[in-house]
């Protein structure tokens, strides 16, 4: 490994810098994945990865959260403690909802009785019930589940969240309403969030900035930046806003890709 | 935790639940009934005789003795094949060689009947217990070396990464993920393992004269004595059942019980000789 790359921990005075990405590259055998990606996201905005099926979105993230160390390159940022929405809910099957949602309290100093309070606040928070948290995994719905895993991401709180496709598993009307909580969420606690997403609407509705990335192996393709409030982004504006991102011929080319695959 | 009333419900359930298993058992029962009045006390004697002998042997002293050289020996030999199904089993988890080396090994003598293994054993250990214990070894070990092949092999997998992201301690990722996973796959195995034990022991006991129920079921056919052989048998059942409605069934609520109320699930694997 060479000694250029690091997971940096800032010091807390240059806590207003974020997630530097420098000329990433990691290839999982012969074939590439990355191959030299650049991205900045400075500190409590909101970043969507968007991309083609399998060019390394989950990788990236999984890199920014320090499961995995990049090839080559650099990813830098000042968080302490981030935390995972994994594509997959990755729930414990042998804890009930409740367990599941404290798992991540068990790495910070928490008396049982704090860790199962927070574990009921958040079951509320992302719209459980008493009930539904003494329910196994495989008792819950996939909706359910993604927002178990939201809870548990949430129990921690996280200073940097990653956020792999949380929406995927969930009905438009439930996609909605979690993408709204989300944001409210983030906005309150002024998160640094890096969500990865299929759907430009959804990257529209929630960022604060779009990172295109092309097929594998990923470089950034193009990258908007949305001006807008969050709250006030309505129907319309999403609508208008998708159509003038499609405009863009690199953003439209990655994109369309995933269409032929 | 799980407040206490709860739990004392749950056992209270479970007595209750008993009244099925013994509805059934009574109508068995009534059965053998039926099939004795048809063909008489040499092909099947009727389940008061049975009952009666049972009780006069055991007030011989003949059955306890019995019950325990059994128990010893299949005991011995299930914990045995354990240990050496889990330790190989684990091995070739952790190593892909040790896998393409040993699983071939495990399959050719899960297809060995245990018929087969009785004789050699006889052969090669005589008449005395440890012909059982052997029987009962090959037997259970390549059971449990499958599922605790395929256990250690996905250790490494989605969950663990989650574990690591969360960065939990190291004693947490043994006790809530590795142990929980480990128990999923090891569990239906052992238990089946278990059962089999018994079945392999008292049927070398059988072949060998070696003692123990085996024994006296033997003895019981040199003599022609249908009631004797019918209560040994009764004896090898209600072993059976303790293990099973004593032992594993309440293990299996308490260590799988996150598996409940599936619909159409089956956490019972099959079991057999
Ligand atoms: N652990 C691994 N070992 C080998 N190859 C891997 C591994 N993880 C990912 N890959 C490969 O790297 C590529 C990128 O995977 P990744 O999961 O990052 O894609 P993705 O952009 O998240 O796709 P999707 O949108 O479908 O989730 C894929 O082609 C995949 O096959
Ligand atoms: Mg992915």
């Amino acid at each position: 490994m060479s000694p250029a790359v690091m997971i940096a921990q800032d010091s807390p005075r240059r806590m207003s810098a974020g997630l530097a990405i420098d000329a990433v590259s990691h290839a999982f055998g012969p074939e590439p994945v990355l191959s030299g990606l650049s991205v900045t996201l400075p500190a409590a905005q909101v970043g969507c990865l968007i991309g083609p099926s399998g060019c390394g979105k989950s990788t990236l993230l999984a890199m920014i959260g320090g499961l995995l160390r990049p090839d080559q390159g650099r990813v830098a940022h000042p968080f302490a403690r981030p935390a995972f929405v994994f594509q997959d809910p990755c729930l414990l099957p042998w804890r009930d909802a409740r367990g599941n949602i404290a798992f991540g309290l068990n790495a910070l100093p928490m008396s049982r009785t704090e860790c199962s309070a927070r574990a009921d606040r958040l079951l509320g928070t992302v719209g459980l019930t008493a009930e539904d948290g003494e329910k196994y995994p495989r008792e819950l719905s996939g909706g359910m589940r993604q927002r178990v895993a939201l809870a548990r991401a949430l129990a921690i709180e996280p200073d940097l969240l990653l956020l792999d496709e949380p929406f995927s598993a969930l009905d438009v009307g439930l996609r909605r309403q979690m993408q709204a909580l989300v944001r409210r969420l983030i906005d309150a606690r002024g998160l640094t969030t890096v969500l990865v997403t299929h759907d430009l609407a959804e990257a529209v509705r929630m960022a604060d900035r779009i990172v295109v990335l092309s097929p594998r192996p990923a470089h950034v393709a193009a990258q908007h930046d949305i001006g807008m409030p969050r709250a006030a982004r309505d129907d319309g504006f999403v609508q208008a806003e998708v159509g003038r991102l499609l405009a863009d011929p690199a953003t439209a080319e990655a994109l369309a890709v995933e269409g032929l695959s | 935790m799980i407040p206490l009333r709860t739990r004392l419900a749950q056992a209270l359930d479970y007595v209750w639940g008993g009244w099925g298993a013994a509805a059934s058992l009574l109508l068995l029962v009534a059965l053998w009934e039926a099939g004795h009045e048809a063909y008489g006390t040499l092909v099947l004697p009727s389940p008061r005789e049975t009952f009666a002998m049972l009780w006069r042997m055991t007030l011989d002293g003949r059955v306890w003795p019995a019950v325990v050289e059994t128990g010893r020996n299949a005991l011995a030999g299930f914990l045995g094949g354990v240990l050496v199904g889990g330790l190989l089993g684990a091995l070739a988890g952790l190593s892909d060689m040790m896998r393409r080396l040993l699983a071939p090994v495990s399959t050719l003598m899960l297809g060995i009947p245990a018929i087969a293994w009785v004789v050699l054993s006889l052969l090669w250990f005589g008449g005395s217990g440890l012909a059982v214990v052997f029987t009962v070894l090959v037997t259970s070990a390549p059971v449990v070396f499958a599922s605790a092949a395929e256990g250690v092999r996905s250790l490494d997998g989605a969950l663990q990464r989650m574990a690591r992201a969360f960065r939990v301690p190291r004693r947490v990722l043994v006790w809530d993920v590795y142990l929980p996973h480990m128990l999923s796959y090891l569990f239906p195995a052992v238990a089946t393992a278990l059962a089999l034990s018994w079945k392999v022991a008292v049927m070398t006991e059988l072949l060998s004269g070696a003692g123990g129920i085996g024994d006296g079921l033997a003895t019981a056919r040199v003599q022609v004595d249908t009631v004797k052989a019918m209560a040994w048998i009764l004896v090898v059942v209600a072993l059976l059942l303790a293990v099973e409605y004593l032992l594993l069934e309440p293990l299996r609520r308490h260590v799988l019980g996150w598996r409940r109320e599936l619909p159409g699930a089956e956490t019972r694997d099959p079991q057999g000789i």
